[in-house]
């Protein structure tokens, strides 16, 4: 076991997976001689040259698409954004050629890519520095979303994505990586598709992905005490969503919580719900609540921006309201 | 009327060329040319849908350009794509049968007249938003060189050839991916048809300096004009710059001075462009000149040409035959070709 900085967790995916295969290669801005802004590729350059650690112009939605005529052609591109907001400049090769080319292609190309990098509202990085673009991508067919959230689940899964076949959106926190968590020495994968349950629970079930995940664990601890018993699931796959991990939680708790980072209206939440109106409608105890960001640009404030997502408090007091409930 | 800009000279006698090379370049033009009739046909008659783009007029570029690449080169087109992936080798019935919407087309009825793909002959697509390919074929140009400089593969000298038309030369990704070529001197040449219109925007009115083949300078690449109603000449240049690429010294910029003869897709009435324009490019019909050509050259004779065209008629026919005949998609298979997995 070593300890391990979520940051490194992911270099250290990433240097294996480079080193299994020699067709993987990361691209982005200030990846390679500057080491990532993040440091996550810190070293990499010096190990494996400046084709397979290319720091590329500021050209977001040519060097995605460089990536996919790479990938078409052969190759395994990890593209970092440097902020995922940059790549809302990439929104064209992202949806329509990252996600759609293999359907429209009928099969002739595959398209293994992961695009990856930190996203999520930070510490007063203001509006466009703080976005969820994982709410504006999840309508694009062909992608898988994903979201990591500690340093264990962070390097298998990268690890798993840069071996996947498919195009794989791969969400990162600025806020957490500097979690740490002893490792273990052997390799390991986690897969893309499964949920995580991060406690088992019988009250409610809270689903959740990203930071959420911390401060849906910060608000169990003063329900514990309340003697209530939450489920709490870490999404990990925000597309396609683990509905064999997702719909036995609910047929158990019949109460479900869904906290978030994106915003409201067209988030992740609001599509988990109508997924669960459809297939666990006549399970529910009660309607399924969502705690999201307010639909605003996240503002410069620090006490607005904290008003601007989900605090442990809010998640605690929703919970037990929804607890409360008698059937 | 503007100005029409002064078709640069070709010096056609230091182009030799063999009767067979001669025939096979003439072939492919005139399979390009009848290909696009016949789907003019068909969509008149309400067989096919969707926007269709003909390529008329601009055989010389394609047939000049992917004729001087190898088949394992790589080719990236527009939605203007049919041609292009005749030259590069798409079977003209599958071509047709992606057009009739069918499973045998070779985006199995998926992809349509703007989405042609082959894995097969190295066509990376088919794209239909406006110069979202030529990140694309940088792609497969950046490939060659990484299998090449960082995997040690020396075999690893294939050519990509990235075609897109003068309106497109007008949006970021192309100069994006021209500081990209030069900076890591990948193997693609970028083609520029320039074929005066973007749909009904006039290419003068459209960029700060209509010689587009300039705009390579600034990057420190090489930027040349041809004459691309001219077979020959389009041949010879790219050549040159596929030789330059394959050999490692990077990319080039190729503005083909050209012409569509017909509307910009076959839904747009083409009451813009004028009488005179059209005739005055008419008159210079690459397939025409090159029937010329070959005959001054005494390269073939009529009956060798009819020959081909007979050959080529035949072809169509029965391409048109093997898609009215093919079955369409299942329903079963809606969800096929998502992932990679399926
Ligand atoms: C991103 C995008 N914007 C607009 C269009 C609509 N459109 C299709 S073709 C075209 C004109 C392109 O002209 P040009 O690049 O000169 O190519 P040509 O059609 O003449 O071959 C436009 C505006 C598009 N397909 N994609
Ligand atoms: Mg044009």
């Amino acid at each position: 076991m070593a300890e391990t900085l979520l940051f490194n967790a992911l270099r250290e995916a990433i240097d294996e997976e480079m080193g299994r295969d020699d067709t993987v290669f990361v691209l982005g801005e200030d990846v390679g001689v500057y080491g990532g802004s993040y440091k996550v590729t810190k070293d990499l350059y010096e190990k494996y040259g400046e084709l397979r650690v290319l720091d590329t112009p500021i050209a977001e939605n040519s060097f995605t698409g460089m990536a996919v005529g790479a990938a078409m052609t052969g190759l395994r591109p990890i593209i970092e954004g440097m902020n995922m907001g940059f790549l809302l400049l990439a929104f064209n090769q992202i949806a329509n050629n990252a996600g759609m080319l293999r359907y429209t292609s009928g099969g002739n190309y595959k398209i293994p890519m992961v695009i990856r990098g930190p996203g999520g509202v930070g510490r007063q990085l203001g509006a466009e520095h703080s976005q969820r673009l994982e709410a504006y991508f999840q309508a694009v067919p062909g992608l898988k979303i994903v979201a990591c959230s500690t340093p264990y689940n962070a390097k298998g899964l990268l690890k798993a994505a840069i071996r996947d076949d498919n195009p794989v959106l791969f969400f990162e926190h600025v806020l957490l990586y500097n979690l740490k968590e002893d490792l273990p020495n052997h390799e390991y994968i986690v897969p893309l598709d499964k949920a995580e349950i991060v406690r088992p629970g019988k009250d409610v079930t809270i689903l959740t992905y990203s930071r959420m995940r911390h401060h849906v664990t910060q608000a169990v601890k003063g329900l514990e005490k309340k003697g209530i018993d939450p489920e709490v699931i870490d999404l990990i796959s925000l597309k396609p969503l683990d509905f064999d991990t997702i719909g036995p939680s609910i047929k158990k708790t019949h109460r479900v919580i869904i906290v978030e980072e994106c915003m409201k209206t067209g988030g992740i939440g609001a599509e988990i719900i109508a997924s669960i109106n459809d297939r666990y409608f006549d399970e529910l105890d009660a309607p399924v609540v969502r705690l999201s960001s307010q639909d605003i640009p996240t503002p410069y404030n620090g006490k607005l921006e904290t008003l601007t997502i989900v605090q442990p408090k809010q998640i605690e007091a929703a919970v037990e309201a929804m607890v409360a409930l008698k059937v | 009327m503007v100005q029409e800009r002064t078709l640069p000279q070709f010096q056609a006698p230091a182009a030799q060329i063999s009767p067979e090379e001669g025939l096979r370049l003439y072939e492919d033009m005139v399979l390009g040319r009848y290909f696009e009739d016949k789907c003019a046909e068909m969509y008149y008659r309400g067989k096919m849908f969707g926007f269709v783009h003909l390529y008329n007029g601009q055989e010389a570029v394609s047939s000049g350009v992917i004729k001087s690449l190898r088949s394992d080169d790589y080719v990236c087109s527009t939605y203007r794509d049919h041609v292009h992936a005749l030259s590069a080798g798409v079977p003209a019935e599958n071509v047709m049968a992606e057009l009739f919407g069918k499973e045998t087309g070779c985006s199995k009825g998926r992809g349509g007249s703007m989405h042609l793909f082959s894995s097969q002959h190295n066509l990376l697509g088919g794209f239909a938003f406006i110069g979202e390919g030529i990140p694309v074929a940088l792609g497969a140009a950046f490939q060659s060189r990484y299998r090449k400089d960082a995997l040690g593969d020396s075999s690893a000298d294939q050519v990509t050839a990235c075609f897109f038309g003068d309106g497109t030369s007008n949006n970021g990704q192309f100069f994006e991916c021209l500081n990209m070529a030069a900076l890591w001197k990948l193997p693609i040449l970028f083609v520029v048809e320039n074929n005066k219109w973007a749909i009904g925007m006039a290419h003068e009115r459209a960029t700060s300096q209509p010689e587009i083949y300039k705009k390579a300078a600034v990057f420190g690449m090489p930027g040349i004009e041809v004459d691309g109603m001219d077979v020959m000449a389009v041949r010879a240049v790219a050549q040159e710059a596929v030789a330059r690429a394959r050999a490692g010294e990077g990319p080039t910029l190729i503005e083909c001075l050209t012409y569509r003869f017909r509307g910009h897709s076959l839904a747009d009435p083409d009451e813009l462009r004028s009488k005179a324009e059209k005739e005055a490019w008419l008159a210079r019909d690459p397939i025409k000149r090159f029937e010329a050509y070959l005959l001054e050259h005494n390269l073939t004779d009529e009956g060798g040409l009819k020959d081909v065209r007979d050959r080529i008629q035949t072809r169509i026919d029965d391409a048109l035959t093997f898609a009215e005949e093919s079955p369409e998609p299942s329903p079963d298979d809606l969800y096929k070709y998502i992932f990679a997995d399926d």
